[in-house]
């Protein structure tokens, strides 16, 4: 397709996003693997553009992950849904930021099934008010905590430190964007450039000065599959997956990956290492790995944040040919300094590639 | 009309799954799970549409319908505006329902995830919690994993976070109140009902497999339904 094509179908899919007064709901498997995004979310949105975002305490998970494993019914996921609003309604706020893929997803497919299904969510009003007493109301706008990046990609770019720019030879790094497959793919309408050209990473890679790696396996899945990976004995299935998307990209040789999904940057970096274990196979630069990150961690680099506190130790594909070739200034000794239990770069074990 | 597609019509997904299938196959060809297993979601929609009796009790006994991964990429291709997937739900619903689901090797798997994720829901109000992810459940997460955990406490901190502390923030303890909110919410919508049948069918299951079955993951059956697999699925 033509490149005045491709902007034509994306200008189709732009959403609106709200620029102020959110309300925050953190993602189960983020904060667990990734905690030192969404604080940098936090921080960015806070500490640097200065708008409202409101947690509140008494959030939970939205039950996405047990009902896309089948063993919560989807009554049920449309009441514990239904509580969330029920919190943002209580709060006073009317803009609804999930940081999960899975929840977006599940929430973008809730109020879908609401507005053709209007006996549906009367019943799971009278569900909610019967169990807890609350009632909601539905979120004005709805988008994803990658939407509020990608909205405010310019502003970053505004106070960059950094670029996505290899700082010895000045050309851009290549990067691969990765969308999670419940961002877009059930309902295009509802995400930044639509499912077939999502443009939410794609313009943040842009705008920062990198350029976008197009690759056939671009919109593939990383693999979760949810029970696809829950259950060991299905995991082949899940590595499988993140394998085809290495080999579709390795030709193209990206300098790195960048996500919006929980699940995929872990996969899309804890497959490598695994299949470097099992056949030795690396499909980064140098025979090294390919660093994975979110997009909250490529902002933070972005502007200037330390490497550390945005918890990319917690990789196990070395995130620091990245750091080398944008020239970004890090304490190698202080990446796994934390805690009483050393990590020793000489064990056996360690195998980060 | 056959019985079980009455009771497939019930649930919301599969009503806004299925229009008229025309068997055109780009779910399949788009289908992640049908690279990999022996899966044809083309296939899926044709019997159910069909409405015979014998194939959906087939279908909801088999192996089929626990390979998608739920990726939903198949919602995007349809030309008909079918998702598959959502058919796919409609029918894993209805196999734990009439414990049809422990008569296949994939399907004996929802005690495993009812037993992770579903009773982390409920005890700590999270999908998914550190405390759970161990190495022996986990072996892919490799070495740094090994360090974070041993170093979770520490580590979260420095982070920023606020791991079993009270308001909010990054693992934060949720309220004992709330997690009452979310089990009375489960209690009248179906999902406690959901999780005594997939507990009472596996535990005749496993008397009939003559394996161990206590509560929590350190017994023979779960094991068994954790790691097992025949080799049979794949092409």
């Amino acid at each position: 397709m033509k490149q005045e094509g491709k902007i034509a179908i994306w200008r189709e899919y732009q959403k609106e996003i709200a620029d102020d007064k959110y309300f925050y709901v953190r993602s189960c498997i983020r904060q667990n693997f990734f905690p030192g995004s969404e604080v940098t979310f936090l921080r960015i949105l806070r500490d640097v553009l200065k708008k409202d975002v409101f947690e509140h305490p008494c959030h939970t998970t939205c039950s996405g992950i047990g009902y896309h494993g089948d063993v919560v019914p989807v009554e049920t996921a449309m009441t514990v849904v239904a509580r969330q609003f029920a919190l943002m309604t209580e709060a006073g706020y009317t803009n609804y930021v999930p940081s999960c893929i899975t929840s977006f997803g599940l929430y973008t497919e809730i109020i879908d099934t609401w507005h053709h299904f209007p006996e549906v969510e009367e019943k799971v009003r009278q569900k909610l008010k019967e169990a807890t007493g609350r009632e909601f109301n539905i979120p004005s706008n709805l988008a994803h905590a990658s939407d509020i990046i990608y909205k405010f990609r310019k502003e970053i770019s505004a106070r960059a430190k950094y670029k996505l720019i290899n700082h010895d030879t000045g050309e851009p790094l290549r990067v691969v964007d990765h969308i999670g497959c419940h961002y877009s793919k059930m309902f295009p309408s509802k995400g930044v450039g639509g499912a077939e050209y999502p443009y939410v990473l794609a313009g943040m890679i842009e705008e920062w000065g990198g350029e976008v790696v197009d690759y056939p396996e671009r919109r593939h899945c990383c693999g979760f599959g949810f029970r696809q990976y829950l259950v060991q004995a299905n995991r082949g299935f899940s590595v499988a997956c993140s394998k085809e998307k290495f080999e579709s990209m390795k030709p193209f040789k990206p300098d790195m990956i960048i996500t919006n999904c929980p699940g995929c940057p872990m996969f899309l970096d804890r497959w490598q290492y695994v299949i470097n274990e099992m056949e030795g196979t690396r499909y980064g630069l140098n025979g090294e790995g390919i660093p994975v990150f979110t997009y909250e961690e490529v902002a933070g680099l972005v502007l200037g944040f330390d490497p550390w506190d945005l918890g990319l130790q917690m990789h196990q594909t070395d995130c620091e040919p990245v750091l080398k070739k944008i020239g970004i200034e890090y304490s190698p000794e202080d990446k796994y300094k934390t805690g009483v239990k050393t990590f020793s770069q000489n064990q056996p074990a360690l195998a980060n590639v | 009309m056959g019985n079980l597609y009455d009771q497939l019509m019930k649930d919301v997904r599969f009503e806004e799954g299925l229009n008229a299938c025309m068997n055109c196959g780009v779910c399949t060809a788009i289908c992640p799970a049908a690279e990999f297993y022996n899966y044809d979601p083309r296939k899926v929609v044709d019997i159910v549409q069909g409405k015979d009796e014998e194939e959906i009790t087939e279908l909801l006994k088999s192996e089929t319908i626990w390979y998608c991964g739920e990726c939903m990429s198949c919602k995007t291709r349809c030309p008909r505006g079918n998702a598959p997937g959502l058919i796919i739900m409609a029918l894993r619903a209805l196999s734990q329902d009439l414990g049809y689901f422990v008569e296949s090797e994939k399907g004996r798997q929802q005690l495993a995830i009812k037993r992770t994720i579903g009773d982390w829901i409920l005890s700590t109000g999270y999908c998914v919690y550190i405390d759970g992810i161990s190495l022996a459940l986990h072996p892919e997460q490799g070495p740094v994993w090994e360090w974070v955990q041993e170093n979770k406490t520490e580590l979260l901190e420095r982070l920023g976070g606020n791991y079993k502390g009270e308001g909010p923030g990054i693992l934060r303890k949720i309220p004992d109140d709330t997690l009452a909110e979310l089990k009375r919410i489960f209690e009248v919508t179906g999902g406690l009902e959901r999780y005594s049948r997939i507990e009472e069918y596996s535990k005749r299951k496993a008397e009939e497999m003559d394996l161990d079955l206590n509560e929590g993951i350190d017994n023979e059956y779960f094991r068994h339904i954790y790691k097992t697999n025949n080799g049979s699925h794949t092409r």
